[in-house]
């Protein structure tokens, strides 16, 4: 079984941490939902000076993240976040992390428990060429990037940008931000972004 | 299923060597040990051990807490002849989890026990006569006054790392909540900030069967016969709650010991392996182990309780600036998983650094201290401390400017406010901020 966040090419994902820093604040205190090997709070930590605190389900990972310095709890994210009291981050990320979780609305809704902001990144089901497998071939889409099989794929949920925005205002956030992301570069605004970006990053905050 | 990719260790590779109990006495007059209890205590002799090499900045040192029964002799062997080696020898030692290459590890017999640290066993220099139950009512805060006292002693102000599993864990809490500054992570393994009332409860059954056994004698037994039968039944009753029902079946289903039929003899008190297990169990315990120091220790742990006169346990956390490891097992029903994440809420609530690890093992609450566990409970303290150790010396790197932190400090014992010397002193700030 593949570790989630080699879902994503690593250069792609280079690009998404790196886009996450840039928005948020030096010295902050970040809690990064499914951190994965720590790559990102241990940014944060080294550069902004942040207080950082992953989460992260899969032993292997826990155990670099915790080389690279980071503290990390191994919990399920699917088993909610009750060891993390109300208001105890600025910021709380999920990068990659909700298409492959089993209740990602009850994700969300910890989120905007622990921490007033929550920057969310999602892939894209909505771009053209996975609606074309679909559409022409009638084939579960394998793209770049995201490319499993539909039998061993780790991404449970099938969401575009326009579902995710839908979810997060019913969760009564208020969307910030919303960069899609082509090619590994994120871009302000897209002719048809829901048609042509491969993932999107969003800054919420509670509304 | 755990994926961790530890290489195996063979039994001797990484070993110690041959190590040595110290002793030292501590809390002479005129300044005795205040215990919980009110009383003055002193002076104190203290049991430990010591395994790897201090550096020059002293900033390497790990304090080993041992949990009820455990001693000072946590590795190595004292003679090459020895067949057993220390209590967690498979954890400590070159390029193990406890890496004696890089860190200092320190380990002492607890206030109470019976293996060389001053306990109801040893001579009380009023009367001539071993303490018994004139011992003072002793608390886990005790325990940790007199090996702070110690690490003093060592002439270290700061420790790395304290660490310990069960009634160990129990004593790196206490650590972080009354010496907050004197440690840099606290590792807390198997353990609870207080015992449940089911902990509580075993401990009652096998104080009860001490006190009932009729060489107990009020406690005065040292010149004829022991209560050993009370003792070995605590310890079988006690040992049941270190193992778990997976454990258990594991190592003997319902095999018999002797035979492959039924004797259909009551007074037959070995005829079910897991029977004939704990009547060795028991009655080895009594070989090493003193009555009346159980007695004393598990009424410690009973009492243990980090937010008593303390608010919470958040608030008992508040003081200290250490990184905190907490790890529990999956099969530990003595101290469970969910007691461990209280804590973790706790430590988050006080906005500390904190990483939790719920293992995976079969053992029980026993797994903290099982050979084959050691390995992977060694891949997570490993990076830990490391990564500890590594910001310690990032903060204390020379400035431009600045004195050079590789120099040996002053050598002797630190005055008690912690300023030893203006080298000292000026490391100190940078070390501390």
């Amino acid at each position: 079984m593949k570790r989630p966040k080699e879902a994503f090419a690593d250069s792609a994902s280079l690009a998404i941490d790196r886009l996450l820093m840039e928005q948020i604040a030096p010295g902050s205190r970040v809690v990064d939902l499914g951190c994965g090997v720590g790559r990102l709070p241990a940014m944060l930590a080294d550069r902004h000076g942040c207080r950082v605190l992953g989460i992260e389900l899969d032993e292997a990972a826990v155990l670099e993240a915790i080389g690279r310095g980071v503290s990390v709890l191994k919990l399920d994210l699917d088993d909610g976040l009750p060891d993390l009291p109300d208001d105890s981050f600025d910021f709380a990320v999920l990068s990659q992390t909700l298409q492959q979780v089993k209740h990602p609305k009850r994700v969300l809704e910890e989120m905007r428990r622990i921490a007033p902001r929550a920057l969310v990144t999602v892939p894209n089901f909505g771009h053209w060429k996975i609606r074309a497998q679909v559409a022409i071939y009638g084939r579960a889409p394998v793209t770049h990037s995201l490319p499993y099989e539909w039998y061993e794929t780790p991404n449970l949920h099938v969401v575009s940008m326009r579902d995710f925005r839908d979810l997060a205002t019913r969760l009564r956030f208020r969307i910030v931000k919303e960069l899609p992301i082509l090619n590994g570069v994120a871009v302000d605004r897209a002719w048809a972004a829901n048609l042509r970006a491969d993932s999107a990053l969003y800054l919420l905050e509670r509304a | 299923m755990s994926s961790l990719l530890v290489p195996p260790t063979t039994p001797d590779d990484g070993s110690v060597g041959l190590s040595e109990t110290q002793t030292v006495e501590l809390f002479q007059p005129p300044q005795p040990l205040r215990t919980a209890g009110g009383v003055d205590f002193g002076p104190i002799q203290v049991a430990y051990e010591t395994y790897g090499t201090l550096s020059a900045q002293r900033d390497n040192a790990i304090f080993v807490c041992h949990a009820l029964t455990g001693d000072a002799h946590a590795a190595g062997r004292h003679s090459p002849e020895d067949k057993k080696s220390g209590w967690w020898d498979g954890f400590i030692g070159p390029g193990r989890g406890l890496d004696t290459d890089k860190y200092f590890v320190i380990c002492a017999n607890v206030l109470g026990g019976c293996q060389g640290t001053t306990g109801p066993c040893n001579t009380n220099p009023e009367t001539g006569e071993p303490y018994g139950l004139d011992f003072p009512f002793l608390t886990v805060g005790d325990i940790v006054d007199v090996h702070a006292e110690l690490v003093r002693h060592l002439g270290i102000e700061k420790l790395l790392a304290v660490i310990g599993g069960s009634l160990g864990g129990m004593q790196v809490l206490e650590w972080a909540a009354k010496f907050p500054a004197m440690l840099r992570s606290a590792v807390v393994l198997a353990s609870a900030a207080n015992l449940s009332a089911q902990g509580i409860a075993f401990n009652t059954v096998g104080r009860r069967a001490i006190v009932s056994d009729p060489a107990f004698n009020s406690g005065r037994y040292y010149d004829g016969e022991k209560p050993r039968y009370g003792l070995a039944l605590a310890r079988m009753v006690a040992h049941i709650t270190y193992l778990s029902e997976a454990s258990i079946e594991m190592k003997f289903g319902r095999r018999l010991q002797h035979s492959d039929r039924f004797a259909y003899d009551l007074m037959r008190e070995t005829e079910f392996r897991v029977e004939s297990y704990l009547h060795y169990q028991g009655k080895r315990f009594v070989e090493r182990f003193d009555a009346n120091s159980y007695l004393y220790l598990t009424k410690a742990m009973d009492y243990f309780d980090l937010a008593e006169g303390r608010g919470t346990v958040a608030d008992a956390m508040s003081a200290t600036d250490a990184r905190f490891l907490i790890v529990s097992y999956t099969t530990d029903w003595l101290f469970p998983t969910s007691q461990s994440r209280e804590m973790v809420r706790a430590l988050l609530k006080a906005r500390k650094d904190v990483t939790f690890l719920e293992l995976d093992s079969p053992y029980g609450h026993d797994a903290f201290l099982i050979d084959s566990e050691l390995p992977k409970l060694s891949a997570v303290v490993r990076p830990f401390l490391d990564t500890s150790l590594e910001s310690v010396r990032k903060r204390t790197e020379p400035r431009p400017s600045g004195s050079d932190p590789g120099a040996a400090p002053v050598l002797g014992r630190p005055l008690p406010d912690g300023r030893g010397s203006e080298m000292r002193s000026a490391r100190t700030t940078e070390v501390e901020r």
